[in-house]
């Protein structure tokens, strides 16, 4: 019973607090240069409008247009049900290790993708054909990232990884050093973040992500912001889970959910400031670029892999 | 009738389909015949021998049979042991999909009277399954060789088109050679006792020289067949070439009997087993996989794009199966048997959605006529059924869960994993390199499969002709539907085909490791133990299924289902056509740049001053620059220097038989002296 209700928890927690960390972010971000900024409340009333709005389609929109945000909100909220973040008794975590986690993100990346091919234009197909290109560098650089930890763990189990890290006595592992900065750089990938996207514009040259969803509005519009969002807390507690798991309850008693909830907060305050001060400080790269900075990525992962090996560590 | 042995019945079904074959003979020019007759029976049959290898799995008794068939005193070995069992299964299960398909598929004039294209058909299933069972040498190469043999002649059915006849030239040419060196291959596994029966071979003791000598041959030999690097050329021309149920036959079907053949040698018919093999087989198989991808993602051909594809998945199971022999060499059994799982169900889950992709290539050519990427486009809203079934093929290839695809990479992946045990340390530093190439070519099949969905059925059709497109007929829907079925079972029941490779890898290496999977409920697959590794695939539907309905049902009760249809957005510009939609070649562009020391490239862009612009870019493969034309350069650099010798005159080659009389004359005293 517990055990359901901690899977519950895990369930309701990134779906409610998914638009306050975007919002903080954002927030950090206007502060940083030097704009009051909108409030860390601002993506829950664009969701609010959005789903009140009528929903546009193009009159060339197949089922899998309307089909697609549904699939890819799925994805993402099934993607934060397995990742521990206030405990490690997670029912739904033995359904997918990590290997089926980065096969989850794939699989909203492909249906966001062909979603945005579907209508013919061609800021679609543009967008499409760039979020494949940072998928298929950034999907094996992330599991890199993922085997290095499992190395540790003797497991790709998250759960499991998670439990290994924090009860083993500290250690500073040579191998997650690399996988940590590599880890970095995927995660500001696969958010569309600065060095990658702008999530700010929609200028043609540069955009990926707003590409992708540009044909769709309302309802559909606010489940893939929803899903963004959540596809942002699920790297979050990821990185959190590998590289700075302390404090994730081992239990699934109220209590300990109840003491691993400050924690978690704690840090994604924290992920928060980091990641607004690295989109603040660094410039979008073009896009011909990016392949280099995500076959760095890729490059560490392996040298990670490969420290673990030699080092046995 | 269906409580014979198991080797009868699939002798029965052999019988049948020669038989349904030599029909079709009769009946050469009698279309409905044929397609709504013959074909539908043959594809029973195909049942039927599916039926047959499950028992045949289930009991694991090794059945073996003679039949006096061919010369005097050499008659054909047979035996049904787990690992024929296992691949005539996959001739079943896919050969029903594929003939009910094929039953729809061929019209009148496709080249080739109906009534041979039956017998061409089913003298390849037949003879396909007749591999399987050969238990001597001589067996194995006759029906080795009609397999190549008919496929040469189903890959030439349109015969009248230069291209397509070249292309069938190359693929018999590289299938002779890939034949010879499996001849030689055996000749070395007898060790010189004459005798060529597989039971002989497996109780010879070769030295680690000669069985390295027969291990290289038949990688080679085997190779040949299956489109391994840098053998790989004829897949690309000759499946493109086929007609549709053909090419999904070849490329699901018969590549798969090199795999076959490849284990059967190494780990049935060697005793030995040396490190090093493992790590030829993995090195290859990871070249081939990527070089397979790479080039899947810049076709612009959406049947060469589906060939290389193959290439690429021919490639992770040879990888598979060198990790799997690398284990076994170091005795590992257990890790062997998790490597030989992972190459097994990759091997049953590519012949079922690349089958089912090419069958859906074949259904769009005939609703359009067009096979070029840049021709097609929109094509979910003319043929709805077509493009769903083709959707979860291309979700199982690109290997995503809950497809069959991804259980097969996440089986492989966990083999990786789990290998710092072994005792070189080069090799343990090989791993995580191999790894991250997998990895990597999993990321890429997802993008080259993006690629053909999007663009031939997203997106706004690029020609007028498209919007008369029809969907499948029923035949086609039935053989596709049953491909797609399978391929959804085969991800979301992964234990259920655990259980049935269980016999197989049993006898190769001695594990089998379905209990050990099973061990935490049918519905989670642990391939060690549950703390180290799980994947739960009916949670996962389930998960994503009940996470999409819940967003349904909750913002319709909380919000509204207002739809409002609208011309799309044009970005401000008055004209739009379906002609600004990115084409299959840009599509292609950003791997054809990080790629670029892969490909050779022939490109002409357009300059400003230039009143009719014209782009084009031509991508080819440099082995063909790089290896094969040199060959055939010098072949025929020395077959006309030969030449030279036959002046077509008769005097000249009495003057040649003079000379050689003399030289004889001269020579014979000296020896006698």
């Amino acid at each position: 019973m517990t055990r359901t209700f901690s899977q519950l928890i895990s369930i309701v927690t990134p779906l409610l607090l998914s638009p306050l960390l975007l919002g903080w972010v954002n927030q950090m971000r206007a502060w940083l240069s030097n704009r009051k900024g909108p409030g860390v409340l601002q993506p829950y009333r664009m969701l609010h409008k959005l789903f009140n709005k009528d929903s546009v389609m193009a009159d060339t929109a197949s089922s899998l247009f309307r089909f697609a945000p549904y699939v890819v909100f799925g994805c993402m909220l099934l993607a934060n049900a397995i990742i521990p973040t206030l405990s490690t008794d997670l029912p739904l975590a033995s359904a997918a290790d990590a290997i089926a986690l980065v096969g989850l993100f794939a699989l909203a990346r492909i249906f966001i993708s062909l979603a945005a091919m579907d209508i013919g234009t061609a800021f679609g197909t543009l967008g499409a054909r760039r979020e494949m290109l940072v998928g298929f560098l950034a999907e094996p650089a992330l599991l890199t990232v993922l085997f290095s930890a499992s190395l540790i763990g003797q497991s790709t189990a998250l759960t499991t990884i998670v439990e290994a890290v924090v009860h083993k006595h500290f250690a500073i592992y040579p191998s997650l050093v690399f996988a940590g900065m590599a880890f970095i750089l995927v995660f500001l990938a696969e958010n569309a973040r600065v060095p990658v996207d702008n999530p700010a514009t929609h200028l043609e040259l540069t955009m990926i992500h707003e590409a992708l969803i540009l044909e769709y509005s309302g309802r559909h519009l606010a489940l893939m912001e929803w899903a963004a969002s959540l596809k942002l807390f699920a790297y979050s507690t990821l990185e959190i889970a590998l590289f700075l798991p302390w404090g994730i309850g081992h239990e699934a008693t109220p209590t300990s959910l109840l003491l691993a909830l400050p924690s978690l907060a704690l840090k994604l305050t924290l992920i928060g400031i980091v990641l607004a001060l690295v989109e603040t400080f660094s410039a979008k790269l073009r896009i011909f670029r990016v392949p280099e900075f995500l076959a760095t990525a890729f490059l560490l992962g392996v040298i990670g892999m490969l420290t673990h090996i030699l080092l046995g560590a | 009738m269906l409580n014979m042995p198991a080797i009868d019945l699939v002798l029965w079904v052999i019988g049948a389909w020669i038989a349904l074959g030599l029909l079709g003979i009769v009946a050469l020019h009698r279309f409905a015949l044929v397609a709504r007759v013959l074909f539908p029976l043959g594809a029973v049959c195909g049942l039927i021998l599916a039926f047959a290898s499950i028992r045949a799995l289930g009991s694991g008794v090794v059945e073996s049979k003679q039949l006096s068939l061919g010369l005097p005193q050499l008659p054909f070995h047979l035996r049904l042991d787990a690992l024929s069992a296992f691949f005539l299964l996959v001739i079943g299960i896919a050969s029903f999909g594929i003939s009910l398909f094929a039953a729809g598929y061929f019209r009148a004039g496709e080249g080739t009277a109906p009534g041979l294209l039956c017998l061409e058909f089913h003298f390849f299933l037949a003879s396909m399954a007749l591999v399987l069972l050969a238990d001597d040498a001589y067996a194995f190469m006759v029906a080795w060789e009609s397999m190549a043999l008919t496929s040469y002649f189903l890959v030439t059915a349109n015969h009248r088109l230069p291209k397509i006849r070249a292309a069938g030239f190359l693929y018999l040419l590289i299938a002779h050679i890939g034949a010879i060196a499996i001849l030689l291959c055996f000749g070395v596994l007898q060790a010189n006792t004459g005798d060529y029966t597989f039971a002989n071979m497996r109780v010879q003791n070769l030295s680690t020289f000669w069985a390295s000598a027969a291990f290289l041959l038949a990688v080679f030999g085997f190779g040949a067949k299956a489109g391994i690097l840098p053998l790989h050329v004829w897949l690309p021309e000759a499946h493109p070439a086929a007609p549709s149920p053909v090419s999904a036959l070849m490329s699901g079907v018969m590549l798969k009997m090199a795999i076959y053949g490849l284990l059967r040698v190494t780990f049935d018919l060697l005793h030995l087993h040396i490190w090093w093999w493992g790590v030829v087989l993995l090195v290859l198989g990871l070249t081939t996989a990527i070089f397979g991808v790479v080039f899947a993602s810049v076709q612009v051909e959406m049947k060469r794009l589906l060939a290389y594809s193959s290439i690429e998945n021919i490639g992770l199971l040879f990888a598979a199966m060198g990790l799997a022999l690398l284990f076994r060499s170091y005795g590992m059994n257990a890790l062997a048997a998790l490597a030989l799982t992972a190459c097994l169900y990759h091997v049953v889950g590519h012949a079922l959605f690349k089958s089912l992709l090419f069958l859906t290539t074949g259904s769009v050519l005939h609703a359009t006529g067009e096979r070029n990427l840049g021709r097609l486009g929109g094509l979910i809203r003319f043929m709805p059924w077509v493009a769903w079934l083709a959707l979860i093929g291309v979700l199982a290839s690109s290997g995503l869960p809950p497809f069959s695809g991804f259980v097969s990479e996440w089986l492989l992946l966990q083999s990786f994993l789990f290998t710092p045990g072994l005792p070189q340390p080069f090799l343990n530093m090989l791993i995580p390199i191999a790894t991250a190439s997998i990895a990597l070519t999993a990321a890429l099949a997802g993008y080259a499969m993006v690629k053909f969905f999007g663009v031939v059925f997203l997106g706004q059709p690029r020609e007028e002709k498209l919007s008369q497109a029809h969907d499948a007929g029923i035949f086609e829907k039935i053989g596709m539907g049953w491909l797609a079925v399978l391929t959804i079972g085969l991800g979301v029941a992964p234990n259920s085909v655990l259980h049935l490779i269980d016999p197989v890898t049993k006898g190769l290496v001695g594990v089998g490791l379905a209990n050990k999977a099973s061990a935490n409920g049918w519905w989670l697959l642990t391939p060690t133990s549950i703390v180290r590794a799980s994947y739960g695939p009916l949670y996962f539907l389930f998960g994503v299924i009940g996470a999409c309905a819940i967003a349904f049902v909750l913002v319709r009760l909380l919000y509204h289902a207002r739809l409002r249809r609208s011309v799309p957005w044009g970005g401000g510009h008055p004209w739009r056509n379906s002609r600004m939609q990115d084409t299959a070649e840009g599509y292609g562009q950003p791997i054809r740049q990080i790629f670029e020391p892969f490909f050779h490239m022939d490109r002409h862009l357009p300059k400003p001053e230039d009143t009719e612009p014209e782009y084009h870019v031509v991508v080819t493969d440099k082995f063909w620059e790089g290896v094969y034309m040199p060959i055939a350069r010098a072949t025929e650099y020395v077959s006309a220097k030969v030449g030279k010798l036959q002046q077509g005159r008769i005097s000249i080659y009495l003057l040649y038989s003079f000379i050689t009389l003399i030289v004889v004359l001269l020579l014979v005293p000296t020896a006698r002296r």
